[in-house]
């Protein structure tokens, strides 16, 4: 048999009938889903079109709702904006109407999406996983095929637990070399981005290989797999290992016993094959990857933190030079200027990206001993409320709100700040969350973007800071 | 089956969008998707790009000006639709009339959005998108046939453009896909899980629980 990849067995693995429509990036076939995540402000609409056409779902244990886009993270118990709270009401009859899983607003799975799928033992390899959100890449950090879909293609997986999805071609990012300690799986994804650019990995599935990635533990490998969607694919990988098995065993949702044996079993064999062929390849040497500062409004544009603020007139590329006059004017930078030492106003530590245990660490690990400067709002958001209450039992907690954090409930916050944890027009933000998009912190809003170690030193020095300086 | 408009040929206006990178928080801002309802999203559509804070129209703006209001066709650069999944994106489109979309790459999700609402995605080399946004820039009428699988701006040849042939069926019949997928796939899905269950009986949680 022909050697195959990863994605390709996830793939054929999955294929419940095969659609032809043979184009260059191998056809269409309705694939099975394994696995459903469900939250309040894609979800709806699904709903709705299930009710109007009296359809039920097909598993509804294969599904598992929580809110966390819209919800206050400043306190739990009430949601002060009447419109969020009708949209929390609506999936909690949602999910009661239908019988779905669902972790309680007020209980201790509540978390993002991406970082409960995870915690609970829902996020299994060797499966498909979708969930109305494109940061549902993150999931493939265990060996999943799982991908963001929108709210129609939710319904038909609520129904018919089956979608139509187009192949993808491979390409694989090999990681080699050794990286500084202060650099991170975040700085690596937007170097790769910054390198491949937003769309460079359109109509791909990245797979993430090498050394450094064996050597990642799994919120790392998650940090890599959820960026991936800003390179334009919707699907990014890493092959299941201990390190995954690890990880999964115990966890409530997960087989036990002598079951879980039997799962490592078959997800050992999901590996990619020796000689299986990529249609891509990049390799990136980690011992060239410096930490990395977003400076415009796309996460490919991303420079190390030693860089300058690239000058439009030296770009000879017309598209190229728009983009950038364009990203700079909303980010109000001075071409040639130095990134280090932009002042910021704001912090935000928390997401899908970096909202787990290791980030909060990573960013107590720069806090402790310090403060935060004046002027300078920074907010931590757990991704969690399992991550929350494991930093507490460490006392990261204390550690950031004696820096002078705030410590906040869990949620997405102000990655996509649909809550009042927003930017106003102006305000510049150090973010470990995944997009600097215009507007996306609040409108006329500045992010940029980088790991929680440099937005933990960028919230100390009030202004964009290199994190390696604030290590003994 | 039938619940969507068939798309036969489509004829108007295009928007001219030179710009890469267009993602769906721009399309439609994160802090509308407080609404829970799908029609009546197209004023909220570019909203941040369409509107001043206090409301009034952003002078200039190519959707604050005729005959671009209420575009058949949106003309755009590279990875248009790109970032967040949030189909209400797509139903903002569709709340302004426009039926089919044209950039040399677009966000992979928005794409399969597009596709369940009857908006026909088009992608084409760069070099034939940027000669269509200047026509549309222009003024120039364009029509999409999905039927015979050309895009014609103005006056210039018709351009061929791909779909999967599945998909453009279901968009000429304007046939739901979950129907579809049911009527004609619940048996092999059923098979499915039988030979799933054997091979990997964990991810069968209701046959332990219930």
């Amino acid at each position: 048999m022909k050697p195959r990849t990863l994605y390709e067995k996830l793939w054929d693995s999955h294929v419940v009938a095969d659609l032809g429509g043979a184009d260059a990036a191998g056809g269409e076939a309705l694939l099975y889903i394994d696995r459903h995540i469900v939250h309040e402000v894609s979800s709806p609409q699904s709903f709705v079109a299930l009710r109007a056409r009296g359809r039920r779902l097909r598993r509804p244990e294969t599904h598992l709702a929580v809110a966390d886009h819209a919800i206050p993270t400043r306190q739990r118990g009430t949601i002060d904006d009447p419109l969020a709270a009708s949209q929390i009401a609506e999936l909690e009859a949602n999910v009661r109407e239908f019988a779905v899983p669902y972790a309680a607003l007020d209980g201790p799975e509540q978390g993002i999406v991406h970082v409960i799928g995870p915690e609970t033992g829902f996020t299994l390899p060797g499966t498909t996983i979708v969930c109305g959100d494109s940061h549902t890449t993150t999931h493939g950090a265990f060996g999943a095929l799982a991908f963001g879909i929108g709210a129609s293609e939710q319904s038909t997986v609520m129904a018919a637990q089956a979608l139509r999805q187009t192949r993808a071609r491979t390409m694989k990012v090999e990681l080699v070399g050794t990286r500084h300690p202060l650099v991170f799986a975040k700085d690596i994804a937007l170097a790769l981005i910054a390198r491949i650019g937003a769309n460079g990995a359109v109509g791909h599935a990245v797979e993430y290989a090498g050394p450094a990635v064996s050597a990642m533990a799994m919120a790392e490998r998650m940090t890599l797999c959820n960026m991936t969607i800003e390179a334009g694919s919707r699907i990014g990988l890493v092959a299941p290992d201990e390190t995954t098995y690890a990880f999964i065993r115990g966890r409530r949702l997960a087989p036990q016993g002598e079951l879980f044996a039997r799962a490592c079993a078959y997800w050992d064999t999901l590996r990619s094959d020796p000689g299986a062929a990529y249609d891509r390849h990049v390799t990136i040497d980690l011992a060239e990857i410096e930490p990395q500062v977003s400076w415009g409004t796309s996460p490919n544009q991303t420079l190390p933190v030693s860089a300058r603020v690239p000058d439009p007139a030296q770009i000879t590329e017309p598209s190229q030079r728009r983009e950038a006059e364009k990203a700079l004017a909303y980010m109000g930078l001075t071409p040639g200027a130095p990134l280090l030492g932009t002042p910021v106003s704001h912090v935000f530590i928390g997401s899908c990206t970096n909202g787990r245990i290791e980030d909060l660490r990573a960013a107590a690990a720069i806090a402790l001993g310090r403060k935060v400067a004046p002027g300078v709002r920074a907010i931590v958001v757990p991704g969690s409320m399992a991550t929350r209450a494991a930093a507490e039992r460490e006392g990261l907690d204390r550690i950031l709100i004696e820096a002078g954090f705030e410590w906040r409930f869990s949620g997405c916050s102000m990655c996509v700040a649909m809550n009042d944890d927003r930017l106003s027009p102006q305000d510049r933000c150090a973010s470990t969350s995944n997009r600097n998009f215009e507007g996306r912190q609040g409108a006329g809003g500045r992010t940029h973007l980088m790991s929680p170690a440099m937005a933990a030193a960028a919230a100390i020095a009030g202004h964009i800071a290199d994190a390696r300086e604030y290590v003994a | 089956m039938t619940s969507l408009t068939p798309f036969t040929t489509v004829t108007g206006h295009a928007a001219a969008m030179p710009e890469e990178n267009i993602d769906t928080d721009i399309i439609f801002p994160a802090r509308f998707l407080l609404l829970t309802a799908r029609d009546g999203l197209g004023r909220h559509a570019f909203h941040d790009r369409r509107y001043h804070p206090d409301g009034t129209e952003v002078a200039g703006y190519v959707l604050n000006a005729e005959p671009f209001r209420a575009p058949a066709v949106i003309v755009a650069g590279a990875n248009f639709g790109s970032g967040s999944s949030r189909e209400q994106a797509v139903w903002a489109l569709q709340g302004l009339g426009v039926r089919a979309v044209i950039a040399p790459a677009l966000g992979e999700i928005f794409h399969n959005n597009c596709l369940r609402n009857g908006i026909v995605p088009i992608i084409l080399p760069p070099a034939t998108v940027a000669a269509m946004l200047e026509a549309a820039a222009a003024g120039a009428p364009f029509t999409v046939d999905l039927e015979g699988q050309t895009v014609t701006a103005g006056k210039a040849d018709p351009v061929p453009f791909a779909i999967a042939p599945e998909r453009r069926l279901a968009l000429l019949n304007g046939w739901d896909e979950t129907d579809l997928v049911l009527a004609r796939f619940e048996g092999a899905i059923a098979a499915f899980e039988a030979g799933q269950r054997r091979i990997q009986p964990w991810l069968y949680p209701e046959d332990t629980t219930a």
